[in-house]
């Protein structure tokens, strides 16, 4: 019936709501408010002022996070993976990496480095560095010699075989770390926040806790939810259909 | 004295799975004059796709040398056709042909959208390799190997993957590009027939290690045929040498 993707998408959205405001109509419940309520919430956090506020910084810990750990995590991953005798010394420490508790790193972060800025991006950042580092590792194994062979056969520039014949390869490794980049990343800020920030989403969410205030746990979750989702439509989707036109 | 490229290997060996040493080449040594099609005919396994990957720089674990300097003591620009067409899937072919070329970007376009239009590709430039044919991949191989304007040309194999017409017609052009271009052409098979049609050269090859067991010239006239008596006896000799080597 509905052969369009973005009208399924938003289609599945609109059903998502309707269950959820008949369950509020059918059951009445204390805890659960109705989607209107939640909305109009929202929008009096906006009025404030104080929604956009807390909002941005969020974001921002999100973004500096989120691109030292794409940094940092490729150049491990692309050297882990071209250099076979770093890769059998780092292997190890990587796994534990990979299995410490978020909350062990962040909690050891605040600790070591104070209850300040630093500590809180150095926490998402050392928590996610590793996911990105194995996801690249794999695309450096997974480079085919026999296209750079032409490319050396031919003796094209460095640079050139860098850049049309090396990266290309890969985009879509690229492309996976920073899907499963950007969801793990503003999670673990907002624990972050919750834990050792005076301001930001995390902080809010940890406020209305207390006060027990779900309606506005609810719309601030919502408010946040749209951005991601926009990130996900509005850039990563597009960069990939430009990067993999050629399939 | 005309210009030429000499070919020196001592030896060439590699591990086996077994972990013996297996010598795959030992004391072969080629000359090469500048602007002759030369043929490398030997069986399948003879080591001749290590010989051109040496001699194209990709394999640099043997002992002997390889000279291909141009008059001055400039480099000689080698170009290396594969067995697989090897174009990047996510380049366009004008732009896997531009990969190759040298010079300003304009430059290297038109240089390209030329050898493209020379292999018979007008139209198909701005297409991905997914959406060409086999034949159309190997034609658009032949243009990016053309196209870096190479003082040596290898080739291995190019067309043995494709059906007998495609190949045919694929050679008659390699013959024109060639004869129009006279870069020099080491050519790498196992068909004595696409041997006899294409070369001005053909050195038959014995396998384990590689030894040249004849080197022949031929002078017939192109386009050949291989039907012709002088041709055909040749190729009968061929065939004879190579399924009894001496």
């Amino acid at each position: 019936m509905h052969s369009h993707p973005a009208l399924t998408r938003v289609m599945s959205m609109v059903v998502f709501i309707l269950l959820w405001q008949a369950a509020v109509m059918l059951f009445t419940p204390e805890l659960l408010p109705a989607p209107y309520a939640v909305l109009t919430n929202l929008m009096s956090h906006i009025d404030s002022g104080e929604l956009p506020h807390h909002l941005a910084i969020t974001l921002r810990r999100i973004a500096i996070s989120f691109l030292c750990a794409m940094l940092l995590g490729s150049l491990l991953g692309l050297v882990m993976g071209h250099f076979k005798r770093l890769d059998l010394w780092l292997d190890s420490v990587m796994t534990l990496a990979l299995n410490v508790p978020a909350l062990v790193t962040i909690i050891l972060c605040f600790i070591w480095f104070g209850l300040n800025e630093t500590a809180a991006l150095i926490a998402v950042i050392v928590n996610k560095t590793p996911n990105i580092a194995v996801t690249m590792r794999e695309g450096a194994r997974a480079v085919d010699k026999r296209l750079l062979d032409v490319a050396k056969a031919y003796q094209v520039p460095a640079g050139r075989t860098f850049i049309k014949v090396y990266l290309p390869q890969l985009y879509p490794y690229f492309l996976a770390a920073a899907r499963g980049g950007l969801a793990l990343v503003w999670k673990i800020v907002l624990v972050v926040e919750l834990l050792g920030c005076s301001d930001g989403v995390g902080f809010q969410l940890s406020l209305f806790f207390q006060y027990f205030d779900i309606t506005s746990v609810l719309a601030y979750t919502l408010a946040f939810a749209c951005i991601i989702f926009a990130l996900e439509a509005g850039v990563l989707r597009p960069w990939e259909r430009r990067v993999l036109k050629w399939r | 004295m005309a210009l030429t490229y000499q070919i020196d290997i001592a030896n060439k060996s590699f591990k086996d799975d077994g972990g013996n040493q297996r010598t795959i080449i030992s004391d072969l040594s080629i000359t090469l004059t500048a602007g002759e099609f030369v043929t490398l005919l030997g069986p399948s396994g003879a080591g001749k796709s290590t010989l051109l990957n040496i001699v194209a720089g990709l394999d640099t674990d043997y002992q002997g040398k390889v000279k291909l300097a141009l008059p001055y003591g400039q480099p000689a620009r080698v170009a290396l056709m594969f067995q697989e067409p090897r174009l990047m899937p996510w380049l366009t072919i004008c732009d896997n042909v531009m990969l190759v070329c040298e010079g300003a970007s304009s430059q290297r376009r038109s240089n390209a959208l030329y050898w493209l239009q020379q292999v018979g590709l007008s139209g198909a430039e701005y297409q991905y390799p997914a959406q060409l044919s086999g034949g159309m991949l190997k034609r658009a191989a032949l243009a990016r190997a053309f196209a870096c304007e190479p003082d040596i040309l290898l080739m291995d194999e190019p067309f043995s993957s494709l059906d007998i017409p495609a190949a045919d017609s694929l050679r008659n052009l390699l013959t024109q590009l060639w004869q129009a271009r006279r870069t020099t052409v080491v050519y790498v098979t196992h068909d004595i027939t696409e041997a006899i049609t294409l070369s001005d050269r053909i050195l038959l090859l014995s396998s384990q290690p590689m030894q040249i067991q004849e080197d022949v010239s031929l002078t017939a006239q192109r386009p050949r045929n291989p039907l012709d008596d002088e041709l055909f006896t040749l190729s009968q000799l061929f065939k004879q040498s190579l399924a009894d080597p001496a």
